[in-house]
This record gives structure tokens, C-alpha cells and sequence, in this order.
């Protein structure tokens, strides 16, 4: 769905900014998105993703660029026109209708519907989201994670072209949150509604989406697939914001097609890297390496590159480990280990104060600019 | 009982049943006693000692005079329901303008909104008889305020139609205009306090399922503000029923209100058992709203 993406762009964001006052929440974002896709706006608190999706809904207008849905400038139209619906942050499901009048309310407003067609839709609802037994409750009488069902349910009743959620899975506990993530995506699959999903949960935001935009102070700073974020991500910001990741200031010392070779003074050597058209010899960069790209080994590794450390610190997941070793540059290295193995010493590699080598290829050794 | 069991006791419960038996006994001492003391008057009989009646002795204990009275003679019923009928008009324009006023200060920023509600509770900061004796003098012939009103009808209207001035004092209209001016921060206070609370963004969510403004309001305004909306009209229409000085300042003396015959009856034709049961059955009346009102409270409540 990515790749289509691209051609049929379904909603498109040109130039979008948003002020209040002199601040300024949303600037210059654009953005396409395709018909039945996933999109997720991620980034940290006060980023602007409401803002941005409060524009969509029409509750604000932009101050500086142009909407289009569907073909059609959304300019000056009013939220109760657009074929858009938004799943609140809060849910905002009405205290004093029940879970049905909830979900039945706007298809009041379309005309052309029997009563018996709304009817069978709102049973049609129900069934969708598991809250038949529940139709005639109250809010206040149903589970947290109910009433998020309930706002899904009612956002979803008329239709819309466009389904905009606000965290909606921010109020609920891990487990839930898990296997509502994996029910928004079948309704999504069976409905074919094109979702937009806000977000700060970078692992929610990975496990949802067709594609993710990363967002930082009011900029759109990355748009790509989940794999393209995680595995190359285009600045710091968003290496460091999806995941975990080692960085090191570095120097390219020369081009060795399809490598470029790095002096990192922190590792303590040089180190081979995957070239990237935009450096030039002699600029000063940073490389950036995940913690599970890195393998750790007692006896120096055939990989290309190889540093030398002793174990700091460990922690035990389970799983896998974490490491932290100090290098003999001076740096200091996260690392994931697989624990693979299983018994009680057995299962790690190793332990305390051990000397080891931490090998990895030049292919996961990122070189970032910005 | 030892002392410290004594003391457990007063910690337990004591101590708790003293806090809460204090506003009942407040209750029993201000209200429930002095209205007992009423009830009796009520069925007493009319005398010339001092004070004017007496039960027992040779008369009756129970006299149901006074509230047969009330019954029959149409005086009294068409002072009833003048009171009511007037107290539901000043109710219904409180409402009518109060909605919108307290709806308002929900709308508008904080700074502005203490400044309103300021300005909402600003006139009982004024003796309310020199507020009605204003509007006595507004409301007079040759007021500016009649004389303006007075030029706009004549000039609205055709010749035949045209007048000296208005005759608004001493009628109906005058006891429903100053009750409305009165009563209006008791209308507006408590719709005020039930429309803060709604939350926003319930609005937003009707205006993206299709709701235009004026629907949002039918569909998720109104039905929230109802608890309001009941408070507002009890604080307003029980002491409109009974209200004593406004008709006697603006009213016409010809169709009487309630709280004006009590006070006749007591003051001048010293008929303290008429006067009580006059209170007794306008207390009556009066319960009937308020049980409504209650039994919602508890069901809105029962809900949230
Ligand atoms: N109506 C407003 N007036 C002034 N500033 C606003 C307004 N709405 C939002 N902002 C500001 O705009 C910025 C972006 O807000 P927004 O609600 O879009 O953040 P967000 O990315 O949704 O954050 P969160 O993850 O915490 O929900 C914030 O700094 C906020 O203070
Ligand atoms: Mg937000």
C-alpha cells in the first residue's frame, strides 16, 4: 500500500501551518496519503499531530496551505460537511444517549435512511466492535476500553472517507492496547476506511501502519514505511526517536565504493560504513548503530568492523540482554544480545568486567548529516 | 462504659453523626418547629385576644375553616393562580433570557467571564426595595423610559391607537417585569454552573458526525443543561409564587398575589389561622416541584 500510495493520493496536505498567536504549532507540513492506508503521525507531546488532525476534521484552519480530499479543497468547509470523521483523545462519546443513540447519532443526518437501514447499521456496528450485549447501556456503565470501542463505532457508522484517531489507544492498559492495535487493523482491512492515527507510542506507530510520518516541533521530519524509519531513519531526531540507538561523532576519512570509511575517535578506530551520496570527504558527520545490529563475541570477529570493550553493565530481559560496553576509545556502546541459549550462565555471552569484541556490518552502520 | 470505650465510640461514631445531625437539627429548629407552630395556627380559631386565636376550650381543636375557605371562596383561588401563573411567566423569561446569558459566559475567555459573572451578582449589591422603587419610577407616566416607549408605540401605530402613555405600573406586567429583573441571577447562576461543566470537545463530536451548531445544541447542549435548567426554575419560580413586595410596590391591587394576602390577613384583617393555612397550602404547592426536582437529581445522579 505504500507504493500506491504515491499515485492515487487520496488526501493531500500542501504547505500546511498553523499559528496561534506567534507560536507557531504546524509548519509547512505536506503530506499525501492513499486510499485505505494506515498513516500514522507520530512524535513527542506538543508536536502539533492534533493540531494537524484538528485541521483535517475542520475545527481549525490552516493559517497557511491547502487540504484536499478526495480532489476537493477542503478550504471553508465546515466539520459537519466533510466526509471525515474523528475519533476524539477522550472518546467523547455523548453521557446521556446510550451505546446505541451513540453509535446511531450521525446517521441522523443523512435523509435518504430508513429507520429500519439505520437500525440494521447500528446493529451492523455493534457486531463489528463486540458491544451487541451492550447496546443498551449507558456510557457510564461500560468498560474503559467499551467506550473506545463505542467512539470507534460511531466514527465509523456513517462512513466516512477519511477516519482520524486521536491516541486512541493512549487510555488503555499494555495488554489491551495489543490486541486493540491488532483490531483497529482488521476493522481498518474490512472497512477500507483510510485511517489516520496519532500517536507518541513509536512501537504502536511501527505496528499499525502502512506508513508513519515523524513529527518534531510542528515539521514533518521523515515520512516512510515502518522498516524505512527504523532502518534509515534520515536525521538524528528520528534515529533517536523510533528505537534506541547508539550515535558517535565521526569524520569521513575516505570513499571506498560502496563504503565510506569513518574516523570515529570514541571507538577507538576506524570503521567502514554504508556510503550516502550527500557526504563529502573530510565532513564531519555522525554514525548511528542500532544496539541489535551489534553482536557480541569473546574472540575478535571475521566482521569488517570490530571494537574492542569490556562489559560495564548488563541487564537481563528474558529474552536478551542488554550490554553497555566501555570501548577503548573511550566511548561507550549499547548492545542487544539473543538469549538463545538456555541455563543460568550459559545463556549469556558475557558477563561483568569481561573483555569482549563487538562486530557489525558496514550495512547497519548508518551515516547521518542532520 | 469506660472512657475509652466511651471515647472510641465519639471517634466512630459519635463525632460523625454530630457533623451531619447538624444541618438536620438546624433544620428542626428554623424550619420544621415553626412550621409546626403554622399547621397548628392554621387549624385554630380566629379571636379577639391577643394573640388573635386559640384552640381548645370552646373551640374546637381541629378547625378546617380556613382551608375550606380556601377552597371556596374564589378570592383566594384566583390569588393562587394568579401567583403561579405569573411565577411560571417570570420563570419562563428568566429562562429565555438567562439560557443565552449563561451560555455566553461559558464561551467567552476567563478574564472576560469573571467580569460577567461579576456584573450578574453586581445589582444585590444594591437594596433590592431601591432597585423596585427604580423600576417604579421607569415604569411611572412621565418617566423618559414610558415617554420613549410611549413615542415609539404612537408612532408605530395608527392614529386611533395612539396614547398618553403606558400604563405599565400597578398591573401583572410590572410584577413580571421586576420579578424577571430580580429573579434573573438565580436563573442564570445555576445554568451557568451545569453549562461549565460540559465538555467541549462532546460538541466538536456532534459537529463531525454532521451536526450543524443549532442541532449540536438540541442534541448535546440542551440535554446536558436540563439539571440546571430545573434548578434555575425551582430558585426562581418557588419565591416568585411567594413573593410579598413586588406586587405590593408594582402590582394591581385588584388581582392580589398569594404572599400578599398572607400578609393581609395577618397585618390587617388579624386572621393569624387564614394567614397560616394561606402558607400551609402554598407550601403544599410548592412541594410537589421540589419532589419532582429531587427525584431527578437522584436519577442524574444515580447516573454519573
Ligand atoms: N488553541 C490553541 N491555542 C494556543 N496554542 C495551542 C492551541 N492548541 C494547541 N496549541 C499549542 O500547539 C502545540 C501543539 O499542540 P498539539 O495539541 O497539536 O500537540 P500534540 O502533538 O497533539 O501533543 P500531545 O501528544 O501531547 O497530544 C502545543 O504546544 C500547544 O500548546
Ligand atoms: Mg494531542
Amino acid at each position: 500500500m505504500a507504493e500506491g500510495a504515491a499515485q492515487d493520493a487520496f488526501l493531500r496536505i500542501e504547505g500546511v501551518s498553523k499559528s496561534f498567536g506567534s507560536f507557531q504549532a504546524v509548519r509547512d507540513v505536506s503530506l499525501t496519503v492513499g486510499k485505505g492506508e494506515i498513516f500514522s503521525l507520530l512524535g513527542g507531546s506538543g508536536c502539533g499531530k492534533t493540531t494537524l488532525l484538528r485541521m483535517l476534521a475542520g475545527f481549525e484552519e490552516p493559517s497557511a496551505g491547502r487540504i484536499f480530499l478526495d480532489g476537493r479543497d477542503m478550504a471553508g468547509v465546515p466539520p459537519w460537511e466533510r466526509p471525515v470523521h474523528m475519533m476524539f483523545q477522550s472518546y467523547a462519546i455523548f453521557p446521556h444517549m446510550t451505546v446505541e443513540e451513540n453509535v446511531g447519532y450521525g446517521l441522523k443526518h443523512d435523509k435518504g435512511m430508513s429507520k429500519a437501514d439505520r437500525a440494521n447499521r447500528v446493529a451492523e456496528m455493534l457486531e463489528l466492535v463486540q458491544l451487541t450485549p451492550f447496546a443498551q447501556r449507558k456510557p457510564h456503565q461500560i468498560s474503559g476500553g467499551q467506550r473506545q470501542r463505542v467512539a470507534l463505532a460511531r466514527a465509523l457508522a456513517r462512513q466516512p472517507k477519511l477516519l482520524l484517531l486521536d491516541e486512541p489507544l493512549a487510555a488503555l492498559d499494555k495488554k489491551l492496547r495489543e490486541q486493540t492495535q491488532f483490531e483497529l487493523m482488521s476493522i481498518q482491512a474490512r472497512t477500507g476506511v483510510t485511517f489516520i492515527v496519532v500517536t507518541h507510542d513509536q512501537e504502536e506507530a511501527m505496528t499499525l501502519s502502512d506508513r508513519i510520518a515523524v513529527m518534531d516541533k510542528g515539521e514533518v521530519r521523515q515520512v516512510g514505511s515502518p522498516t524505512e524509519v527504523y532502518e534509515f531513519p534520515n536525521s538524528r531526531f528520528v534515529a533517536g526517536f523510533i528505537g534506541s540507538i547508539n550515535t558517535f561523532e565521526a569524520t569521513v576519512i575516505a570513499r571506498e565504493s560502496p563504503h565510506l570509511r569513518l574516523s570515529v575517535p570514541a571507538l577507538g578506530t576506524e570503521v567502514l560504513a554504508r556510503d550516502v551520496a550527500a557526504v563529502a570527504v573530510g565532513q564531519a558527520v555522525t554514525l548511528a548503530i542500532r544496539p541489535e545490529k551489534l553482536r557480541i563475541s569473546r574472540e575478535r570477529p571475521e566482521a569488517a568492523n570490530a571494537l574492542a570493550g569490556t562489559v560495564r553493565d548488563l541487564a537481563y530481559f528474558g529474552k536478551d540482554s542488554l550490554y553497555r560496553l566501555d570501548l577503548a576509545g573511550g566511548g561507550m556502546v549499547q548492545a542487544h544480545a539473543v538469549n538463545a541459549r538456555r541455563g543460568d550462565e550459559g545463556a549469556r555471552v558475557a558477563d561483568w568486567d569481561d573483555a569482549v569484541f563487538v562486530g557489525f556490518d558496514p550495512a547497519s552502520a548508518l551515516v547521518l548529516v542532520t | 462504659m469506660t472512657r475509652a470505650t466511651l471515647q472510641r465510640w465519639l471517634d466512630d461514631k459519635g463525632w460523625p453523626a454530630f457533623l451531619i445531625g447538624l444541618p438536620y437539627l438546624w433544620l428542626v429548629v428554623f424550619f420544621l418547629l415553626p412550621f409546626l407552630v403554622v399547621v397548628v395556627m392554621s387549624v385554630a380559631t380566629k379571636t379577639t385576644t391577643a394573640p388573635p386565636f386559640s384552640l381548645g376550650g370552646e373551640h374546637p381543636w381541629i378547625s378546617l375553616d380556613t382551608y375550606a375557605r380556601i377552597l371556596t371562596d374564589g378570592l383566594y383561588l384566583r390569588a393562587f393562580l394568579t401567583s403561579l401563573v405569573n411565577a411560571a411567566i417570570a420563570t419562563f423569561f428568566c429562562l429565555l433570557i438567562g439560557y443565552p446569558v449563561a451560555l455566553g459566559l461559558t464561551r467567552v475567555s476567563h478574564s472576560w467571564r469573571n467580569i460577567l459573572l461579576m456584573l450578574v451578582i453586581l445589582p444585590f449589591w444594591t437594596s433590592f426595595l431601591l432597585r423596585v422603587y427604580a423600576w417604579m419610577g421607569l415604569m411611572g407616566k412621565t418617566s423618559w423610559f414610558n415617554v420613549m416607549l410611549t413615542d415609539a408605540w404612537n408612532f408605530l401605530v395608527p392614529i386611533d391607537w395612539a396614547v398618553r402613555s403606558i400604563p405599565m405600573m400597578h398591573s401583572n406586567f410590572a410584577v413580571i417585569l421586576v420579578m424577571v429583573y430580580t429573579y434573573l441571577p438565580f436563573m442564570i447562576l445555576p445554568l451557568y454552573a451545569s453549562l461549565e461543566r460540559l465538555d467541549p470537545t462532546l460538541d466538536e463530536a456532534a459537529m463531525d458526525l454532521g451536526s450543524r451548531p443549532a442541532r449540536v445544541f438540541l442534541d448535546v447542549t440542551l440535554p446536558q443543561s436540563i439539571p440546571g435548567i430545573i434548578a434555575g426554575g425551582m430558585l426562581v419560580f418557588i419565591p416568585a409564587a411567594g413573593e410579598l413586595v413586588i406586587p405590593t410596590l408594582v402590582g394591581d391591587a385588584g388581582s392580589p398575589m398569594i404572599g400578599r394576602l398572607i400578609s393581609d390577613e395577618f397585618s390587617q384583617a388579624k386572621d393569624w389561622p387564614m394567614a397560616a393555612a394561606i402558607a400551609v397550602a402554598l407550601l403544599v404547592l410548592m412541594v410537589g416541584p421540589t419532589m419532582i426536582y429531587s427525584r431527578y437529581q437522584a436519577k442524574a445522579e444515580g447516573s454519573t
